[in-house]
């Protein structure tokens, strides 16, 4: 168990592309982060320094008290989930979960107890003598965190370990990982693309685009208060609503239509959750429905306000029907954003 | 921030030592080749092989194009290097079109007899040429093929490499692209012609490389089937060369080794600039 | 055969036919007549034959010479093998290990694929002149009188030498490639549980280089047995004389240079009979080996 901390660390490839910039953060004991970002975001490269598997640029990494830029990865104290899972493919299961642990010289006792107490975690019991080409992807799954777990490690790494499960079979490991390290009591780090993993499964979130860290913060944080406009359409599934608006001091205004009260002058981007927008007769917002998505549990209203792109999410039993309606906000609703940075006012 | 010390790693040292040994090793004895080809016979002949490199290549290189030994005075290295081609070529371009041919019949025909073919045919890859190489010969003699260019490619051709790769190849190819071929209106003739063909330009230039190199590298089958000079490829030639060499007052180094440079260059060169489709093909043909 | 086949009769048949004349003409017909002849002692000036049943054979394994010839055959073949399988694997090792002129690393390595056998030959005997070979003179420093042509084994030692150099560059290649389809993360896994390159070479790169290793021992000793004649013929220079030989090369020269067609054609069915032995052996192993997918 221990705490990770990043301080300035970089990373820059010999062609002088810069995969990283500098970036800091500490990670508590026992927490549970997970960087997401577009594919490119620099986000696995991040993981990968923190395992050992990529070298670090500039700046220092911390485990524990110690900095490890230069220790090799086996002696990190670390274990990592592969995206393909990584197993040996001419090992057994038995002998893909227990490599880790013999090359540490423990007593072959012991590693059969501990592989035997990871199998019955993981349900692989019938599975020990297998090679992995004999098992399902959901069971090659559980062979690589299989392998994590023996190794009892400060600190778990997860590089997009849920991308090649089907739908189904990713809900139900989302679950179980995130048990599982609660469990154990773990610090965990895990990379995904998937903004739906990130907000169900982190503690903190760290949200990166283009090398920088855009946000991190909780997923509440991060869900409700943006800190930029990047993150606003990155989480959240309808994304979050941006309107050009403009400010004149008092009020912000989309289209004709006052908004919200700010003392900012001149044009901003304007950010509204399509939950947030309230189908209200006598409400400001003037819409003009074109599709209507039925979700089943909602119904998700897609149209224009101001001649700009709105999408609405409503309730399974209100009556939707295409052409206009009007809506109102629900109260503190609304995100700001300064309309060259980006970033939230 | 001070930038850490850049460690010397001293393993990686001893990668680019191998690798550099390694490469040397494959390089040297060529490069030796060249230097004494380009000195003078009397010099190589004292001192043999050195470092330094002399002017005589172009001498050389006149004498191994156009000077022929032997009785007739046809097996000029120009006159080789033509036989050379022809063999290099014929001994390519029929394999693959007698190959295509066969293994799209087999993979894309509802047959009768596939698997009799199948098996007919794939027997050959289980005996090359050299260990029935007599009655080869025999039989290219009774059909009065001795001495020709057919009785020298052909029965080289008679082993399925070329078939069995592209039925490996062809059988990778998704099963819906023959099904909206048909949808399309396109019969047997067309969809090969027109769709199976340009799809396989890769992997046809990948085989021609393979043979193309083996062909022109063939050594005993030559040498067995031209006993007439004006038939000799270059590499069948080197024989010729290194027996001329005993005996004579003043052995030929130079033009020999001219010879032997100019028998390994056309096939060098096409490995080197083609490299990735020749590893392709040579990576894939032998699965 | 594909699920959407074309139903045509005679097409695939006229598709098949070039291959299939060919093969019959110069592949079974040539295959059926060696293993006749093999039964048969044919007269020296072309009058008749008479069948002598298994008389052929016997005689071979009487024969000095050929069993001389056979011995020759397994450790040329075994040297040759395990010498250019295990140089090439550590070259291709570190050929993909470098980040540094890794293609330039491997065009090197690997061009020699394209010299023909009997310009090694010819290289092996400059490198081993009498007068000034380089290498004649670099042994002569360690009190090696070396005596290409003359020495059995020191004709046998150039042949090793010069086979292993013109065979390094198909297991490089093969290697190399082999070595390349071994996913990354499963290296990067082995890189977090063992500590050791070693270990970790040993464990988890060798068996998973292992069906590559087996298909090259395969390539390698048809190789040996076969592509190395023009090696061999180079060398002798036309007098094989008292020279180690392959059995290869005594088919050729007892049958093509000796006349002796039955005994010739005993010793071709005894090669076919010993590569057919190995391909189904090879066949065998593929099918038995485990699938790494």
């Amino acid at each position: 168990m221990a705490q990770v901390k990043l301080n300035a660390v970089r990373k820059t490839y010999p062609n002088g592309f810069e995969a990283v910039k500098p970036a800091s953060f500490d990670i508590t004991d026992g927490e549970f982060v997970v960087l997401v970002g577009p594919s490119g975001c620099g986000k696995s490269t991040m993981l990968r320094m923190i395992a050992g598997l990529e070298d670090i640029s500039e700046g220092e990494l911390y485990i524990g008290e110690t900095v490890v830029n230069n220790v090799d990865p086996a002696d990190r104290d670390i274990a990592m989930v592969f995206q393909n899972y990584a197993l040996y493919p001419h090992m057994t299961v038995r002998k893909n979960i227990g490599y880790g642990l013999k090359n540490r010289k423990i007593p072959s006792t012991e590693i059969d107890a501990k592989v035997a107490e990871a199998a019955n975690m993981l349900n692989l019991n019938d599975y020990l003598d297998r090679k992995p080409s004999q098992l399902s992807g959901g069971q090659r799954q559980r062979v690589a965190m299989g392998r994590a777990i023996v190794r009892d490690p400060a600190l778990f790494l997860f590089d997009e370990p849920l991308s090649n499960l089907d739908a189904k079979l990713r809900n139900q490991m989302r679950i179980e990982i995130k048990a599982l390290q609660r469990r154990l009591g773990v610090t965990a780090v895990y990379v995904t693309h998937d903004q739906v993993e990130a907000m169900t499964m982190a503690d903190r979130i760290i949200v990166m685009n283009g090398g920088v860290i855009e946000q991190i913060g909780t997923p509440s944080e991060v869900y409700h208060s943006p800190a930029s406009t990047f993150v606003a359409s990155f989480m959240g599934a309808p994304p979050m609503n941006l309107f050009d608006g403009h400010a004149n001091g008092t009020e912000v205004h989309v289209g004709e239509t006052p908004l919200h009260r700010h003392t900012h002058q001149g044009k901003v981007t304007v950010g509204i959750r399509p939950e947030d927008i309230v189908p209200d007769v006598t409400g400001p917002l003037a819409i003009n429905v074109n599709i209507i998505e039925e979700l089943g549990a909602h119904r998700l209203l897609h149209g224009h306000t101001a001649d700009q792109a709105v999408t609405i999410h409503v309730a399974k039993d209100f009556p939707a029907v295409t052409g206009p309606m009007t809506a109102s906000l629900k109260p503190d609703a609304v995100s700001l954003f300064d309309s060259e940075t980006g970033h939230r006012l | 921030m001070s930038v850490p010390a850049r460690r010397i790693r001293w393993s990686a040292v001893l990668d680019h030592s191998i690798l550099i040994i390694g490469s040397l090793i494959m390089i040297l004895p060529v490069v030796m080749l060249v230097q004494m080809a380009s000195t003078t016979d009397l010099h190589t002949t004292k001192f043999g092989p050195g470092w330094v490199f002399g002017d005589q290549l172009p001498v050389n290189f006149e004498k191994a194009m156009f000077k022929a030994d032997g009785f007739s005075g046809e097996n000029t290295g120009l006159r080789m290097l033509y036989n050379s081609m022809i063999l290099g070529f014929g001994f390519a371009i029929g394999k693959i079109v007698i190959g295509m041919m066969a293994a799209y019949a087999i993979v894309y025909f509802r047959l009768k007899f596939a698997t009799l073919a199948f098996w007919v045919i794939f027997t050959t890859l289980l005996l090359p040429l050299e260990v029935r190489i007599l009655p080869s010969y025999e039989i290219v003699q009774k059909l009065g093929m001795l001495n020709t260019y057919q009785g020298l490619i052909i029965p080289l051709i008679a082993s399925a490499t070329a078939t069995f790769f592209f039925r490996q190849y062809f059988r990778s190819i998704p099963e819906e692209l023959v099904e909206a071929a048909r949808i399309d209106g396109a019969g047997p003739i067309k969809f090969f012609i027109d769709i199976l063909v340009p799809l396989s330009r890769t992997m046809i230039a990948a085989m021609f490389i393979i043979m193309f190199v083996y062909g022109w590298n063939q050594y005993l089958w030559p040498t067995m089937i031209t006993t007439d000079e004006g038939m000799y490829t270059l590499v069948r030639g080197i024989k010729q060369i290194t027996q001329t060499l005993e005996g004579t007052n003043l052995p030929e180094y130079g033009r020999s080794n001219l010879l032997a440079i100019i028998a390994i260059l056309p096939p060098v060169l096409i490995v080197i600039f083609f490299q990735s489709w020749f590893v392709k093909g040579l990576t894939e043909s032998d699965k | 055969m594909k699920r959407a086949g074309f139903s045509d009769r005679w097409l695939p048949v006229l598709f098949l036919l070039p291959q299939l004349t060919i093969i019959f003409i110069f592949f079974y017909w040539p295959a059926a007549h060696a293993l006749r002849s093999s039964f048969f002692l044919q007269d020296p000036f072309g009058f008749g034959e008479t069948f002598v049943g298994m008389k052929n054979y016997t005689m071979l394994l009487d024969s000095a010479s050929y069993m001389r010839a056979a011995w020759f055959t397994v450790i040329f073949t075994s040297l040759v093998t395990f010498l250019s399988l295990s140089i090439a694997l550590l070259l291709a090792v570190k050929a993909d290990k470098v980040i540094r002129g890794a293609k330039t690393y491997r065009t090197l390595l690997m061009w020699v694929y394209a010299v023909a056998p009997p310009v090694a030959g010819v290289i092996g005997l400059v490198l081993f002149d009498q007068s000034w070979g380089p290498l004649r003179d670099f042994v002569a420093l360690f009190g090696w009188d070396f005596r290409l042509g003359v020495n059995y084994f020191d004709t046998a030692f150039t042949l090793v030498v010069m086979s292993v150099w013109k065979q390094l560059p198909v297991n490089f290649i093969f290697f190399l490639s082999g070595l390349q389809s071994i996913p990354r993360s499963v290296r990067e896994a082995a890189l977090i549980d063992n500590r050791s390159a070693a270990g970790r070479f040993w464990d988890v790169t060798f068996p998973l280089l292992a069906p590559t290793g087996f298909f090259l021992l395969i390539i390698n000793i048809t190789y040996s047995l076969f592509d190395t004649f023009g090696i061999f013929d180079t060398q002798f220079k036309g007098e094989p004389g008292n020279n180690p030989m392959t059995l290869v090369y005594k088919v050729y020269l007892d049958g093509f240079r000796g006349n002796d067609l039955g005994g010739s054609s005993a010793q071709s069915v005894i090669l076919m009979v010993l590569v057919l032995a190995l391909t189904i052996f090879q066949f065998r192993m593929v099918e038995r080996r485990i699938h790494y997918t």
